[in-house]
């Protein structure tokens, strides 16, 4: 009973890491660089629903449907101001220009909002749904969560495989320069990527703050290394991949957490990781690159 | 001193004009601070930064070796210094009576610290770099997080039945009466004695600088580059590629090592966190090698000094310090790398007018 409780919590939030993580594998599938400011938008998310909801008093969706908005615009603004100038440069530039991004959302926010935490109040006020007696409780953000993530997912899926915007991504992503030649605007699919990849952020934070309700200006950072992480495992670049990697690191650090100790469940995670990276060195399904001689 | 080491030191290879100017750089500014110094014309401010900057130099120039010279990026620096600055610190703790000597005991430490660093170095490296790229950055970055992770929750204490150790508590210890508790878990080391000065710390920056430089321009250093620009050509002429790679990843974390001592012994209080031997840390160094120049150990100089300053200086806008620093960040990174900004920067640069002048003179008299 111990152990479905803790694969239920383990699911939901790795779900959330999928969603992060799904932000990560597209962006770096298609322009190639690892964006260290995305678990940032997470924050910045979470923030606005908290502004809207919490401290206006509109609804729920009026802040979500703000929370969303806004993050894919902010994604949209960052990629504008801060990435393109540098598509072409050295892959070290602009990850160090992601930092600075980093960086000055969480400083941004540390100036608004101070570095006191704000308790997050969730989205959903439900009793949760007691089994066997009590012995396993479930609470409706895990369900939420679960629901709007599988929900999530599928629909990404369905979109990358079919749609025309879809297919050209992955074009993108396999060679930019013969998409380039065969009439794609890479521009604007790359502007697209991060527009998905900032309102999945979005829903991220919202759904997260719901299960772990502290914001604070740092609330980003650490699920953004471990959806980092999630992609990685999963094979960075592969959108399967991240959703799996995700998953398996929620699971595997809710049952380090309840099994060995929580002190040392993120140690656990990253041990796991590079175990996993050790027997498989592109991820659990990451393309295998030849080299060419 | 035996011949090798002189050789690592440069004894016997002639000068180059750059390393030179690099040294007397560094050389220079030491003087100019003890003139300083020496006068009390040095704020307290100033003088707090000088051990943190000498650090701050060294971190730099040992991560531009794996970074810049073999072309792996590694995000996991600050997980060498921190096993640095415990291996060192838990030293100093223990043999506080036992060697009243403090250089002595000083030097031991340092020796151990960056001994330990490197060991920690070549063990992770031997796994590690068999990976490429990004993956191998983030397999760094979890050692360091591991790292960090497992000093957080390491007890130690040592009575007459000898080392106790837990990862739960102080009480699960079960020291005898005489017992002392040396690291406290989350709460870290205390008692080390601050030994750190900046003539210390002076001296742990030039060892590092010039064996980089040396480095640099040795044969060994030549195939360790020759690595970072084509492997497998490298390869093919017989370099063996695991051994350099281990090579350099050691000698960096063992010079990361030498930092977290000069770290751990600046402080009344040792304690591991994200900002000190996190990920942060990681980063910050990272970000003094980029913005110095990948590959360029006097630029990682002149920016660990500029930037570890930096901050201290805009203290005076208090709150937006940090804001204005990470604008300035991406602004710096923008001019500098983007393809479009860079040609620009050309055209306009005074350099290539004055070429370009000539080269329409030279046309019109061929006309």
């Amino acid at each position: 009973m111990q152990f479905l409780s803790f694969l239920i919590s383990g699911l939901s939030l790795g779900s959330v890491y999928a969603l992060i993580a799904l932000g990560y594998t597209m962006v770096y599938g298609i322009a190639k660089m690892l964006n260290f400011a995305h678990g940032d938008v997470i924050m910045v998310g979470a923030y606005i629903i908290y502004v809207v909801s919490t401290m206006q008093g509109l609804p729920v969706w009026v802040g979500i449907l703000a929370s969303v908005l806004g993050c894919t615009a902010l994604g949209m603004l960052i990629e504008r101001l801060a990435y393109k100038p540098l598509r072409g440069a050295q892959s070290l530039a602009v990850l160090i220009t992601a930092i600075g991004v980093s960086y000055f959302l969480q400083n941004a926010a540390l100036l608004i909002f101070g570095s006191s935490p704000k308790s997050f109040s969730s989205i959903i006020n439900r009793k949760p749904i007691r089994l066997f007696s009590g012995d396993l409780v479930i609470s409706w953000e895990a369900i939420l969560t679960l629901s709007v993530s599988i929900l999530i997912m599928i629909a990404l899926t369905v979109f990358i495989s079919k749609s025309k915007q879809g297919k050209a991504m992955r074009a993108v992503s396999e060679d930019r320069a013969a998409a380039q030649l065969m009439g794609i605007n890479v521009n604007r699919t790359i502007t697209l990527t991060f527009a998905i990849g900032s309102a999945l952020a979005a829903v991220a934070g919202i759904l997260l703050c719901s299960s772990y309700p502290t914001l604070t200006p740092y609330t980003g950072a650490m699920p953004g290394i471990k959806a980092f992480t999630a992609a990685v495992f999963g094979g960075i670049g592969s959108i399967p991949g991240a959703m799996l990697g995700g998953v398996l690191i929620g699971i595997i650090q809710m049952l380090a957490n309840g099994y060995i100790s929580t002190q040392l469940s993120d140690a656990i995670v990253f041990a796991v990781l590079i175990i996993v990276l050790l027997v498989k060195p592109t991820g659990l399904l990451g393309k295998k690159i030849n080299e060419k001689v | 001193m035996s011949q090798k080491a002189i050789k690592l030191l440069g004894g016997s290879r002639p000068v180059d004009k750059n390393s030179a100017i690099t040294v007397s750089i560094v050389v220079a500014l030491f003087a100019v601070i003890e003139v300083l110094k020496g006068t009390g014309h040095i704020s307290n401010l100033l003088s707090g930064l000088l051990v943190p900057i000498c650090m701050y130099i060294t971190l730099a120039v040992s991560l531009n070796l794996v970074v810049g010279i073999l072309g792996e990026l590694s995000l996991g620096h600050a997980g060498f210094m921190c096993v640095g600055a415990y291996a060192s610190a838990l030293f100093s703790l223990v043999t506080k009576e036992a060697i009243p000597m403090t250089w002595l005991r000083f030097l031991l430490a340092f020796l151990i610290g960056g001994a330990v660093a490197a060991v920690f170095g070549l063990l992770i490296g031997i796994p590690v770099l068999r990976l490429k790229g990004d993956y191998l950055a983030i397999v760094t970055l979890a050692f360091g997080e591991i790292i960090k992770n497992l000093v957080t929750i390491l007890h130690l204490g040592v009575d007459k039945h000898g080392l106790h150790f837990s990862t739960e508590s102080v009480a699960a210890l079960r020291l005898a009466e005489d017992g002392r508790i040396l690291i406290k878990g989350a709460l870290g080391i205390t008692g080390v004695p601050k030994s750190s000065t900046f003539e210390i710390g002076f001296v742990i920056v030039m060892i590092t600088l010039l064996v980089s430089l040396n480095l640099v321009r040795s044969a060994k250093g030549r195939a360790i580059m020759a690595i970072r620009d084509n492997r497998i050509a490298a390869e093919s002429v017989g370099i063996n590629i695991t051994t350099y790679k281990l090579f350099v990843f050691s000698l960096s974390a063992f010079f990361a090592g030498l930092a977290g001592v000069l770290y751990s012994h600046n402080l009344a209080t040792l304690t591991a966190n994200t900002n000190n031997f996190g990920y942060n840390m990681s980063i910050s160094i990272l970000l003094l090698v980029v913005l110095g120049g990948v590959g360029s150990i006097r630029g990682s100089v002149i920016a660990a000094i500029i930037l570890t300053a930096l901050p201290e200086l805009l203290r005076g806008l208090s709150d937006y310090r940090m804001l204005i620093y990470s604008i300035l960040l991406i602004v710096i990174m923008l001019f500098n790398a983007s393809p479009k900004l860079v040609a620009l920067r050309e055209r306009v640069s005074p350099k290539n007018l004055i070429k370009r002048k000539k080269a329409q003179k030279e046309v019109q008299a061929n006309v």
